[in-house]
């Protein structure tokens, strides 16, 4: 009889035979990980004398990388700086902006997606023949540091952000709520604060890791602004030691998969709870 | 909120008004140069091949995640690995593509030393622009992965359903009524694909330390060179040709986005 | 939209001469769950048979079965006596309406009814003339040119059951195809599906959880719970000899009352009453009985009103016993009592469904 069920399942059941899918997810998987099993093998290489050496991925954990090396942990040092200014950036402005215009200013929704839409078609190359000017000024008022990068980066991260907290924003009533509490004799601050962000918690996070992410791994803006950041480093470090450049852009992902991995499980949890 | 837009606006402008403080058409009229229309062409015709070829590779593992369970193991590895590797950094993914296919990289050896093909026989493609269709491939297909799962997602069962008890068989289905109406939803992301494709930079700028194949090198050729007088003003130029290539696309894609969910009440 | 349909008798569609369907033994399990288990119904050709019960009773799955969405563990399903058990939903020349959401949304009203006669291979001109007659059939000739977005819900159900119809079926299934639409639109809609199932002769199977619109529609229904049929009979049969408390319960509405049982006759509130169905052990037992078997008489059982509601051609009226027992009594509509009146009642002695207690 199960013989008989599973080609039943066929005229109206249109996914695909166990076999094609392992044949395309296969393929494409073996087409994935090709760069990443080869930057590997590369960082393992033993140089000129041949064969294989786990020695550069002790000298870095160790840390045992030479002053050489010095450009590049400041250089991680600003990107996690940028990172942490942009998230600060992104929820001090943002949030509060999309919290108002669902409470009070609906009509102005769709300018605001508009808004938080454009980076896209904008791209970054394009932006930062008009940020050059711009950040002349910026760092005659605010001095030529790398943290500047920040406010580029807020708009960077827009579009992600938006979404992220847009889709947690919608699934709770923030009116109902806000009207409850008021109702109840609370002010706006504690509005904000006790009642609506709290509820917000997830999309927060999932919006502050999509940017940590976002800025992690801009290049576009920094190089030609001339500022410092992760992925300018791991250039200019290329040039000098291939190999620890490749580890470190390992490591850079990893993280970042790691840090979706916690959104997904962010994500998940919460329909969990909102089932 | 003003700060926002603001920069946005102002990099908008300043792109659009070259000259010095005027507005010129000058500088317009440069981009008709025969070497500024071959980059263009160039990364008009590299974004349209890596869109198709990402968006129907990417198409065939949507297929083929259709029946997954969406809170299963595969579907929450294959979304983080999309999420990860469409973001992969264009630094990162150069590295990737040079220690993979480069002079050294441990697939041309291994193609060279076992059996014998030299992928750079005629050349080391790999740091022109050609070069650039596999990396740029490694992104598009996630991004066609994430953004076109959800409109596979959102075919509904009641059609398959339908058509088989009015006599359709799984290929008539596909034929006649998951493939219509996937189709805005599949040029809309095809489309994504190529705007995404054509303002790519990153990658590019790592693996061609000169040259200016495509034409987001040659804004970074016009913005880092000092000597020809008004060649920043070049860049703006060029940003706004980019620009216009964007917003028909761009246009064109919220129309069949505009379709898509029209059907998927 | 106009409430009255015309109803003109239908042009050129003869009417097809049912199947006779039936389930033998049917088993059908959802991992560890039964969720039919051994089913047996026999449906005569042109017959109008209503599965009806809870959510999870299995009504729906059974359903599936018959139309090979879902197959079988156990058992055979005979149409004109041919075990199509393994034949795939595509060749199985059944129609099917869905609950909603099954009309194709790129395709307009008039190509969505074509395509079963599209898969059929019928040549251009006659599907065209076929599909034409069968939303005509429907009242909805004018439409064709439309998409599925821009109708309502009722029109959307019409043109599904014009297009599983349009390819003359032996027998036509129908899952749940009104419980997605307004209360007003339901009525009309289930109307037409039975003028024209009527006007057709196709045996039709109709699931729903709506007791009411079961037993409007149907010749028999079948009353399902947790994957076995409780009951099949006509909805008069269903209605007043229910053979469970159950069927008793789910059709139609029912007052639980305290009685003692002895003998087969169950005595409430001192009146003897006959116990349906299966005999039931003496002792304390919960008898339903239904509103309209409860009379307002000047002596009787003292109760006191509590509320009053009016339906339209009909009252309900609760009141309260002594012991706190609720009752629900409907009666015509120009006795009116108010709540906190005193008054009695009298039960008309119809023949009741008991449980023990």
């Amino acid at each position: 009889m199960a013989a008989v069920n599973r080609r039943l399942q066929r005229a109206h059941h249109p996914g695909p035979t166990a076999a094609t899918r392992a044949i395309i997810l296969v393929v494409v998987a073996i087409f994935f990980a090709l760069p990443l099993v080869s930057m590997v093998e590369f960082t393992l290489r033993g140089g000129l004398e041949g064969g294989y050496t786990i020695d550069r991925w002790v000298t870095v954990f160790t840390g045992q990388l030479g002053p050489e090396f010095n450009q590049l942990w400041i250089a991680i040092g600003n990107s996690l700086v940028l990172a942490v200014v942009t998230v600060v950036i992104m929820l001090v402005l943002l949030v509060p902006t999309m919290i108002l215009i669902k409470l009070s200013f609906p009509r102005l929704r769709p300018v605001m997606e508009f808004i938080c839409l454009l980076p896209i078609t904008i791209p970054a190359i394009v932006l930062v023949v008009g940020l050059a000017p711009i950040y002349r000024v910026v760092s005659s008022i605010f001095g030529s540091g790398v943290w500047t990068l920040a406010f580029a980066y807020g708009i960077l991260v827009l579009p992600y952000a938006y979404r992220a907290i847009q889709a947690n924003l919608d699934s709770i009533d923030v009116k109902t709520l806000s009207e409850a509490a008021r109702s109840l004799g609370a002010g706006w601050g504690t509005v904000l604060f006790r009642v609506i962000v709290p509820n917000l918690r997830r999309g927060l996070l999932a919006a502050s890791f999509i940017s940590v992410a976002v800025v992690l791994g801009e290049f576009t803006i920094a190089s030609l602004l001339n500022r410092i950041n992760l992925q300018t480093a791991l250039l200019v470090v290329n040039k000098a030691d291939p190999y620890i450049a490749v580890i470190f852009a390992l490591l850079a992902l990893v993280f970042a998969f790691l840090l979706l991995v916690i959104i997904g499980r962010l994500g998940s949890a919460r329909r969990k709870d909102n089932s | 909120m003003l700060f926002l837009g603001l920069p946005t606006v102002l990099a908008l402008s300043t792109g659009l008004f070259d000259g010095d403080g005027a507005f010129t058409t000058t500088n317009i009229e440069a981009l008709v140069d025969p070497v500024i229309v071959r980059t263009f062409w160039n990364s008009i015709w590299l974004s349209a091949l890596t869109a198709v070829i990402g968006a129907v590779v990417g198409a065939a593992a949507c297929y083929a995640l259709l029946d997954a369970k969406p809170d299963g193991p595969l579907r929450t590895v294959v979304d983080s690995i999309s999420g990860v590797l469409a973001q992969f950094g264009g630094v990162m993914l150069a590295f990737a593509f040079v220690t993979l296919i480069g002079t050294q990289g441990l697939l041309r050896v291994i193609l060279q030393n076992n059996f014998g093909i030299d992928i750079f026989a005629s050349g080391v493609w790999l740091y022109e622009v050609p070069g650039l269709v596999l990396p740029y491939i490694y992104f598009q297909v996630p991004l066609m992965i994430i953004v076109f799962l959800p409109a596979l997602e959102a075919l509904k069962p009641q059609w398959a359903e339908a058509s088989a008890t009015l006599g359709g068989t799984r290929a008539t289905y596909w034929w006649r009524i998951g493939m219509p109406v996937l189709a805005p939803s599949f040029i809309g992301s095809l489309l994504l694909l190529f705007a995404n494709s054509f303002s790519s930079y990153a990658t590019a700028a790592a693996l061609t330390s000169q040259g200016q194949g495509i034409v987001p090198l040659q804004i970074r050729a016009a913005l880092t060179s000092e000597t020809v007088l008004g060649r920043e003003n070049l860049a703006g130029a060029l940003a706004l040709g980019m620009i216009v290539v964007m917003v028909v696309v761009m246009v064109i894609y919220s129309i069949f986005e505009r379709r898509a969910s029209r059907w998927q009440r | 939209m106009t409430n009255t349909i015309p109803v003109a008798p239908v042009i050129d569609i003869e009417p097809v001469s049912g199947a006779r369907v039936e389930l033998a033994g049917v088993v059908k399990y959802f991992g560890p769950h039964r969720a039919l288990n051994s089913i047996n119904l026999a449906i005569e050709p042109g017959e109008f048979i209503a599965l009806l019960g809870p959510s999870g009773c299995g009504k729906t799955t059974a359903l599936r079965a018959l139309s090979g969405l879902e197959g079988i563990d156990d058992g055979e399903i005979l149409i004109d006596g041919e075990d199509v058990a393994s034949i795939p939903t595509n060749r199985r020349d059944m129609g099917m309406v869905f609950q909603s959401y099954s009309l194709f949304p790129h395709m307009t009203v008039l190509e969505n009814v074509q395509f079963g006669l599209r898969m059929r291979r019928v040549p251009a001109a006659e599907r065209k003339g076929r599909a034409v007659e069968a939303l005509d059939m429907v009242g909805l000739a004018q439409f064709g040119s439309r998409y599925a977005h821009q109708l309502s819900g009722g029109q959307q159900q019409r043109v599904a059951l014009a297009r599983a119809l349009v390819t003359r079926p032996r027998v036509l299934l129908l899952d749940e195809p009104l419980s997605a639409l307004d209360a007003k639109v339901r009525v009309q809609l289930r109307d037409e599906i039975h003028r024209i199932q009527t006007e057709l002769g196709i045996t039709t199977v109709f699931v729903t959880h709506d007791q009411e619109e079961a037993l409007a529609v149907a010749d028999r229904v079948a009353v399902m719970r947790d994957g076995v049929i409780e009951q099949v009979g006509t909805p008069e049969e269903l209605y007043s000899t229910p053979v469970s408390p159950f069927v008793a319960d789910f059709v139609g509405l029912s007052n639980r009352v305290a009685g003692i049982a002895a003998a087969g006759k169950a005595t409430v509130q001192g009146v003897e009453l006959t116990i349906l169905g299966a005999p039931v052990r003496d002792g304390e037992v919960t008898v339903y009985i239904r509103p309209e078997d409860i009379a307002f008489a000047s002596e009787g059982i003292p109760a006191t009103v509590v509320a009053s509601s009016f339906l339209g051609s009909l009252r309900r009226t609760q009141v309260r016993l002594a012991d706190d027992t609720l009752l629900s009594i409907q009666h015509e509509v120009d006795m009116r009592h108010e709540p906190g009146e005193s008054v009695h009642l009298r039960l008309k002695g119809a023949p009741v469904s008991a449980v023990p207690r």
